[in-house]
């Protein structure tokens, strides 16, 4: 091989870079991060799990639906009705963002820029942005 | 009939409201102000139209009405008041001169001459705003209103080029520090996005009229410009109105009897 | 090839040095208006384009002007300018990168720039204009990079650049055409609202874009051993004054159209530029120095053996540089907008910020150029000090 003292080195460099996060996450315990719950509703739009993976995709489906198609009701498996608004259903239940929201997406790095535009409670105003 | 039915509904629900208030409130402030957010219920007949119109009575107005209309519209959308030639606005007045410069008045009555006219986004059945849109961020919904869609707007500016109405803002800055009292159960807009009057989907789409409509005190009628049995229909085929530059080919939604 | 832009003298990387000065001050302010918006700049609710968008346009014209080499070079097999074309191709990959970056600093939320391709919206002239730039920009990658290796490995160029250089001529007048589009189609905006706008883009497009081209090369002459040739020089300088004869030919078929026919949404831009509107005249000095200037440059220009002598030539060239500048980069945008559909007049000028991120995507421009020539310098040289 051609400059083989220089390429096998590199290639080693650049795949333990590349594998550096897996190599760093094994035999880590699995991130458990306690979020504040609603205190008087017991029950999501959908069960814990499915929201934990899903929120983001359901929220653009809401987004789509109320803006662009004109649909602003959600009906759930359980057939049980919700406005479709993140800040008059989502966060009329979940008080606290800070305590919520933020509390995931500080811990995986996300970003979210729902609240540039949208309330952060329909009830009440932070100081905060 | 029908607007007598829903102002009782209006009162029902004020006093209910009221009583909720009153008896509950050792539920704290939280739970008492929720009992008003929208639920899926009152999406449950929403208004619809093929395609909205709004028609305006010139002479109706005074100084305080417009006051009370624009107030209605921008407080409760959270428009902002940005001082100086940035500003924002969806729904204001100007002079005939400004509001129709194609009609190239002269010799002006006086009534017509010192009378305002309040200018909004004229929903234009065919709007050039959309056409020109490289994102389909502002398009046209199938009930006629030319929609914004803050989310996918990537603030080119196109569409202000595009309206021959000027009625379109940009957010040249972050607008939250210039909203006094934020309306919370409404978003605001984000910096580098453009913004514009929605003739209040929201409040259609729950049954009830847009908020300038409500506040004009039957100075401004509302509703579906396909429908011959409308009322907009009926004042139109009474009173001769006329639209803003309608030469521009964008058939504009919003009448003006004069 | 590459490596040629790697090893040069102090000189050269003191031009790329004093470009990435730039683009660094530039840049500082491109930072600002990421953090605060576009409130930094001089534009209004009225006057919702300006200096940024005035300077893409200026640029596509520059782009689209390497035409006049490729079409006479490729079509006409026209060899007086082999020495030349590479230069023009390479001016307009420094142009077309220009021009999408003065997109870029225009828009108010460039993180959804890709918005415009996943939600493609071919009704949109913006979105074609977003197609036929990038277009525009691959062709001559392609072509330029191509025919120079193919030069320096001493080959003649393969048998599939044809068909791409082809594409090109027919694309060049697309993206000047397409831009044009942008704004004739607008049913608010008199000044722009006219079928020959297009043909006035090409017109002054295919005078100025050459003019730079021409006076850029005849630097570089001086400064190296590259020499145009002067047969490309007499050519090329016949082509823009031409062009700068339909280019002022055209203006007055817009100021007789106006005009005659009295109608005064026609008439008001022009009175703006020109005489002022209801008091506002700020931008009536820049448009009679345009006007002054383009004037004095055809009189330079259109007697042969003063555009053959370059003590004339260059200074003509200068001044119609300025003049049409001043009438694409400054006074199209704002007789758009000004007066605005409502006859009122909001004055625009831009800020010192909105100039100094303007000049950042300049510097971007005048780095990759000064690679780009310095490359095909260098392989011209190296091929013809080796024959």
């Amino acid at each position: 091989m051609y400059n083989a003292k220089y390429i096998i080195p590199g290639l080693i460099i650049f795949l333990g870079l590349v594998l550096f996060p897996f190599i760093k996450g094994i035999g880590q315990p699995e991130l458990k991060i306690e979020t504040e719950k609603p205190k008087n509703v017991k029950e999501c739009v959908l069960k814990t799990e499915k929201m934990r993976d899903v929120h983001m995709v359901l929220l653009n489906e809401w987004r789509d639906d109320v803006i662009r198609n004109g649909k602003r009701v959600y009906t759930n498996e359980a057939g049980k009705q919700f406005n479709m608004s993140l800040t008059n259903t989502c966060m009329g239940c979940h008080e606290n963002k800070d305590k919520f929201c933020d509390k995931c997406h500080e811990a995986v790095g996300v970003t979210p820029y729902c609240w540039t535009c949208h309330n952060i409670s329909p009830v009440k105003k932070e100081g905060g942005k | 009939m029908q607007r007598s039915r829903r102002d009782f509904m209006k009162l029902a629900g004020v006093s209910a409201l009221g009583l909720s208030a009153g008896t509950l409130g050792f539920l704290g402030q939280g739970a008492q102000a929720a009992d008003a957010l929208p639920t899926a219920t009152d999406f449950a007949k929403p208004i619809t139209a093929k395609q909205w119109a709004m028609v305006i009575d010139t002479a109706k107005f005074d100084d305080a009405l417009f006051k009370k209309v624009i107030t209605a519209c921008h407080a409760y959308h959270n428009v902002p008041e940005i001082p100086g030639k940035q500003e924002i606005k969806w729904i204001w007045t100007d002079e005939f001169h400004g509001a129709f410069p194609t009609e190239r008045p002269a010799f002006l009555a006086d009534a017509q001459e010192h009378r305002k006219y309040l200018l909004l986004c004229n929903h234009c059945a065919n709007p050039a705003c959309v056409r020109v849109c490289p994102t389909k961020a502002t398009f046209k919904n199938n009930e006629g209103l030319v929609v914004m869609d803050y989310h996918r707007c990537i603030g080119c500016r196109y569409c202000m080029a595009g309206c021959p109405y000027g009625a379109r803002s940009f957010n040249f800055r972050d607008p939250q520090d210039f909203i006094k009292d934020m309306n919370l159960l409404y978003p605001h807009r984000t910096r580098g996005v453009v913004e514009k009057c929605t003739f209040c989907v929201e409040k259609l789409a729950q049954g009830k009229m847009p908020l300038c409509v409500e506040a004009s005190g039957g100075a401004m009628i509302f509703g579906d410009l396909a429908d011959p049995k409308s009322e907009v229909r009926k004042v139109l085929k009474e009173k001769y109105a006329i639209r803003r530059n309608p030469s521009a080919g964008t058939e504009p939604s919003v009448f003006y009897i004069l | 090839m590459i490596e040629k832009a790697l090893k040069g003298s102090p000189r050269y990387f003191g031009v790329l040095m004093a470009f990435l000065a730039i683009m660094g001050i530039g840049g500082g302010f491109y930072l600002v208006q990421l953090n605060n918006g576009l409130m930094i700049t001089g534009l209004s609710r009225d006057v919702s384009w300006g200096f940024y968008i005035a300077q893409f346009t200026y640029m596509v014209g520059v782009a689209a002007s390497a035409v006049m080499l490729v079409l006479p070079y490729y079509f006409h097999h026209y060899k007086a300018y082999s020495k030349m074309i590479i230069m023009g191709e390479f001016l307009a990959i420094a142009a077309v990168i220009m021009c999408l970056g003065f997109i870029v600093i225009d828009i108010g939320q460039p993180q959804r720039m890709l918005n415009v391709l996943i939600n493609s919206t071919p009704n949109s002239v913006l979105f074609w204009d977003m197609v036929v730039l990038n277009g525009y920009l691959i062709l001559n990658v392609v072509i330029g990079w191509t025919s120079l290796m193919a030069y320096w490995k001493r080959v003649s160029p393969p048998a599939w650049v044809k068909p791409l250089v082809y594409t090109s001529i027919v694309w060049a007048f697309s993206i000047h055409t397409v831009t044009a589009f942008l704004y004739a189609g607008l049913p608010g905006r008199h000044y722009w609202l006219t079928a020959i706008l297009a043909a006035r883009f090409l017109s002054s497009a295919f005078c100025s874009g050459p003019a730079i081209l021409l006076l850029m090369t005849l630097l570089i002459s001086k400064v190296t051993k590259f020499d145009p040739g002067k047969e490309a020089v007499k050519t090329l300088s016949t082509t823009i004054t031409y062009a700068m004869c339909v280019n002022v030919f055209f203006f007055f078929l817009e100021v007789f159209t106006a005009f005659y026919s009295n109608m005064p949404g026609h008439m008001d831009p022009i009175l703006f530029l020109f005489s002022g509107f209801e008091g506002h005249t700020y931008m009536t000095p820049f448009m009679w120095i345009a006007a002054l200037f383009a004037i004095t440059s055809l009189i330079l220009l259109i007697p042969y053996k003063w555009r053959y002598n370059r003590d004339v030539l260059v200074p003509a060239l200068i001044l119609l540089v300025i003049g049409t500048w001043i009438d694409k980069g400054m006074g199209l945008i704002a007789a758009g907008f000004t007066p605005n559909p409502f006859e009122k007049v909001t004055e625009y000028l831009p800020t010192g910020p909105e100039l100094m991120i303007a000049l950042m995507i300049y510097a971007v421009g005048g780095f990759v150029l000064t690679i780009l020539w310095k490359i095909a310098l260098e392989v011209r040289a190296e091929v013809e000090g080796g024959l």
